[in-house]
């Protein structure tokens, strides 16, 4: 053990670690052991909050996109806006061509599913940002990859697509045998990869943030000696800063998902050079 | 000295994209000062490449926490 590490821990204090995101399974959960291993089975907060978060989206979308009057009411009004603004300037700047609307409906979910998930980091009682269990980021990379990689495939064809995605254009010869490996490395098995490490890492940096201010704020008012008080409540000031950036770095964080996976698509689905 | 060898690489990681993100504003502003009209174009080119230059010093906090130093 590290000296300082000694230190802090002879005074009380634990800095909080990856371990503080491993939330109980609601109940206790049931355990059962395979390969020497224990594992819980159970309902865990995150798995609530993910499911939650679908509802609320498709709730709120279905009941802004009830009525379907010319003349919108304010909740149509709203469904409409943030509708369009996925439709014009995420799908169809970036992807454009005849058939960009095949894809509006995974960017528009996806966009306004994450969104959600993030904002959970903020609203109280809840605070916990579903998408610092990188579990739950794995499946949408995964699901982004077989999206962007089948719609080239049913684009141009299995070598085809290959070829467009690997062969640069414009190069031919030796370097080829360097640059064909790397870019297929680089566009086909490194971006879901890419994808869900932002996200994920984003939400986890931000959520131990948090913690770390609000538990050395605590320990600092409540566990150190009064002369320290000022440091205190600097802390909690700090963690009240920092959360206002963290619902910034949570739209940009869906934002940039969207924007990456549009992106994704529209390199796939381009004409050949 | 104590400490956890996972931070300073986190400090090195950080170089990079601290100037990858200055040089991508720094085109930005130049842009926007050239051209005001064009901002609103400007602004998501430049939130996509901070976000792309961001995510490697976020993986390296992330890294950092998660896996398990040799010292401590």
């Amino acid at each position: 053990m590290t000296y300082a590490a000694a230190a802090v821990r002879s005074e009380g204090f634990t800095p909080p670690g990856p371990g503080d995101f491993d939330l109980p399974a609601i109940g206790g959960g049931s355990h059962f052991e395979l390969f020497g291993q224990t594992f819980v089975l159970g309902v865990t907060k995150p798995m609530l909050q993910i499911v939650l978060a679908a509802v609320i989206v498709g709730a709120f979308f279905w009941v802004a996109s009830r009525q379907r009057a010319m003349v919108p009411g304010k909740m149509q009004f709203i469904g409409e806006g943030a509708y369009g603004f996925v439709r014009n300037s995420l799908a169809r700047d970036i992807i454009g061509g005849r058939d960009y609307r095949t894809y509006v409906p995974y960017l528009f979910t996806l966009f306004f599913f994450i969104l959600v998930n993030n904002l959970f980091a903020t609203v109280p009682f809840i605070q916990f940002p579903t998408f610092s269990r990188s579990g739950m980021v794995y499946g949408l990379a995964i699901l982004s990859w077989v999206i962007y990689n089948g719609a080239g495939i049913k684009r141009h064809g299995f070598v085809g697509y290959l070829k467009l995605q690997t062969v640069p254009p414009g190069i031919s010869g030796p370097m080829l045998l360097l640059l064909v490996p790397l870019e297929f490395m680089s566009n086909i098995l490194v971006r879901p990869v890419t994808l869900a490490l932002r996200l994920f890492a984003n939400m986890f940096a931000g959520h131990l943030l948090l913690i770390l201010f609000a538990l050395g704020g605590e320990y600092i008012l409540f566990e150190m000696s009064a002369v320290y008080a000022p440091v205190g409540i600097l802390a909690w000031a700090m963690f009240v800063a920092v959360a206002f950036l963290e619902i910034l770095i949570q739209f940009l964080q869906a934002y940039v998902f969207v924007l990456l996976n549009a992106m994704y698509i529209s390199g796939a689905v381009a004409d050949e050079h | 000295m104590g400490g956890s060898l996972n931070m300073i690489g986190y400090g090195l990681a950080a170089i990079g994209p601290g100037i990858g993100i200055g040089l991508i504003f720094a085109a930005y502003i130049n842009g926007v000062a050239r051209q005001p009209e064009a901002q609103s174009r400007l602004q998501s080119i430049a939130i996509l490449g901070f976000a792309l230059a961001e995510a490697l010093a976020i993986i390296g906090i992330a890294l950092a926490f998660v896996l398990k130093g040799s010292n401590t």
